[in-house]
């Protein structure tokens, strides 16, 4: 095959990807402005004319819609706590002491992922339902970090294997102790690496609708909210598609923001 | 300012031994290097000093306290790292105040200390500049008055000049030694560079495979090294090594070198036999006639050094280096007649290498 032809087929498998992937997106995102009306409407045309925020006033104002979104918020940011709390010293752990199991430890965490939620929704259920966490966010903020924390355990692994440890061995010669070194240069060092480690966790708590549907009846997040609105009741099409928008835009905005620094984090930088 | 004292150290990574119960002392105030290969253990021995590796063996004394078992805060030293270690998160103010502000100095007090000790290194330009915008000569002198504000009672120091360039290690090292005469603080240098051992020591500790082959001025280690290997490390060109007879005469002793016979000043205590010749390429004349006492041998390779001539030889089977005046000329292959200086000549066993006493 010539080399002009293997890049027309590069540049066709590329086009095609791209178009599989944000073609809902863009949709979604152009039916969101259009006005009920123009939704119903045959034949439609894809670009709204006028341009409305009807259909998302509809969706903000629905029952529920801003305290679900309130309660997003909050899972999220307790997700994002322990998460932090957990992982960051769990990285430096990985990163710093060599210790017996200390590869499975690692093949274990990465393990939880190959896990399969719908086995778990069940006994999970029951479970919270005897410990008084089911329907609280506190329950759906556990399950959160739990799927959330492999991920951030490589990320601020990863970070900490970037610090030097003579750093830390300089500030121990300075007066410091372990402790004290971890947290006057190691952890400032880390920060960012840290901060990137917050965002994933985010986006992941924000978009997770299986365990917050299964875990929670009337204190839902929005996820769930929009699920049992779509599934259960029958929400109209508008509301889907406002509902769709909504919940996309905040995942979108901070992976475009900090894509450049992620895929730096990474070795890779693209510009 | 306290003396250090170890004894019989020993450090073990898995099978290799890195330091092999060492014991070594060194004065309050004196500036000793450790030098030696790399891999020879001489970090190793740093590290177990400021408390960074836990010995396997023996104890460390800093001032007749030991401190084997007590944490590197506890131990009152300071340590400037061989890649600086400079917190890239603080300004050059904060990283020199760092150790000030863990001990409680009040802050008045941290403030003079640290001008000082900026002023000291010619750093006080860039108090306000973060470790990023500074070069690597900049940074190295922050780590150095990082640990010197401190006022430790022991100053450790891991290969600090071997990340400059030649001529930034060359003024760093007259500034090092400038300030350890003023400080007068006793000071630990770690290097594999023979030149800094010679030029900045009181004392020199060569070592090799993790133990101390000599310890002593550089002057001595110089002129009198303890061994082959100690006379082949040190000086640039390194020493030359012939072997040769010894027959001693009563009250008369000399070495027979390939043919040449050279009186030796002093009878030395050995056996008549084989011995080896060590010869600094500085004292050995080299003339194009032929004497009872010259070596003969053929030019190899001239190399004109700037201040002197470095010539390439070959003794019978032997390379040698000798370093002839500038105005030195012979063409490659020449013949000429080397005339070592008897007083400079060192004997060492053909055995073991070590030196033949006398």
């Amino acid at each position: 095959m010539s080399a002009a032809a293997r890049r027309a087929l590069l540049a066709l498998a590329v086009t095609g990807v791209t178009a599989w992937v944000l073609a809902p997106i863009v949709l979604i995102a152009l039916a969101s402005f259009t006005t009920r009306s123009q939704l119903y409407a045959w034949p439609r045309s894809v670009i709204p004319d006028p341009w409305s925020v009807e259909t998302l006033r509809f969706f903000l104002q629905a029952q529920g819609v801003l305290q679900a979104t309130w309660h997003s918020l909050v899972v999220a940011i307790l997700t994002i706590a322990l998460a932090i709390v957990i992982g960051a010293p769990a990285g430096y752990a990985l990163s710093r002491f060599r210790f017996a199991g200390r590869e499975a430890f690692r093949l274990a965490i990465l393990g939880t992922k190959m896990f399969p939620a719908t086995i778990l929704a069940v006994p999970l259920a029951v479970s919270f339902i005897q410990w008084g966490l089911y329907d609280t966010l506190l329950g759906v903020a556990f399950v959160h970090t739990a799927l959330a924390l492999p991920f951030a355990i490589i990320i601020t692994t990863s970070v900490f294997v970037g610090v030097p440890f003579e750093l830390e061995e300089a500030a121990m010669t300075l007066g410091c102790g372990r402790l004290q070194a971890f947290l006057r240069v190691a952890l400032p060092i880390a920060l960012p690496g840290l901060a990137a480690a917050a965002i994933f966790t985010f986006v992941l708590s924000w978009n997770e609708v299986f365990a917050a549907t299964i875990l929670t009846l009337r204190t839902r997040t929005l996820p769930a909210l929009v699920m049992n609105a779509v599934g259960s009741a029958g929400a109209p099409a508008d509301f889907r598609f406002a509902a769709g928008f909504f919940m996309i835009v905040p995942a979108l905005i901070i992976i475009m923001v900090i894509r450049r620094y992620l895929l730096t984090l990474w070795g890779v930088t693209v510009r | 300012m306290a003396s250090i004292r170890m004894e019989r150290l020993r450090k073990v990574f898995g099978k290799v031994v890195a330091v092999a119960d060492v014991s070594l002392e060194i004065a309050d105030g004196e500036f000793m290097v450790l030098l030696g290969p790399s891999g020879c253990g001489k970090t190793t021995m740093l590290r177990c000093l400021a408390g960074l590796e836990r010995p396997d063996g023996g104890r460390v004394f800093i001032g007749d306290r030991d401190v084997t078992d007590a944490p590197p805060a506890a131990r009152g030293i300071a340590m400037v790292f061989q890649s600086y270690a400079v917190f890239p998160h603080m300004t050059v103010r904060d990283n020199i105040a760092f150790g000030l502000r863990m001990r409680g100095v009040p802050p008045d007090e941290v403030r003079r200390r640290v001008q000082d000790g900026a002023a000291l290194l010619q750093i006080d330009q860039l108090l306000d500049r973060y470790p990023a915008q500074l070069s690597g000569g900049q940074r190295q002198r922050v780590a150095v008055a990082r640990a010197i504000v401190m006022q430790p009672q022991v100053l450790l120091m891991d290969e600090p000049l071997s990340n400059l360039d030649a001529l930034l290690r060359l003024q760093m090292r007259a500034e090092l030694k400038r300030l350890h005469e003023e400080v007068r603080s006793t000071t630990v240098y770690v290097t594999h560079d023979q030149v800094e051992a010679l030029s900045l020591g009181q004392r020199i500790a060569v070592i090799r495979g993790g133990g101390v082959v000599q310890c002593d001025t550089p002057a001595r280690v110089y002129d009198a090294p303890a061994n082959r290997f100690v006379g082949g490390f040190i000086g640039s060109p390194p020493m030359n090594f012939l072997d040769a007879t010894l027959r001693r005469d009563g009250a008369s002793a000399a070495v027979e070198v390939q043919g040449a016979r050279i009186a030796l000043p002093r009878v030395p205590q050995a056996t008549d036999g084989s011995v080896v010749v060590g010869i600094r390429p500085e004292h050995i004349a080299v003339q194009p006639a032929p004497s009872p006492d010259g070596v003969r041998a053929r030019v190899v390779v001239l190399e004109p050094l700037g201040p002197q001539t470095l010539l390439t030889v070959r003794a019978g089977t032997e390379t040698l280096k000798v370093t002839a005046p500038v105005e030195f000329h012979a063409e490659p292959g020449a013949e000429v007649w080397l005339r070592f200086d008897p007083a400079r000549i060192r004997l060492m066993d053909a055995r073991t290498g070590d030196a033949l006493g006398g």
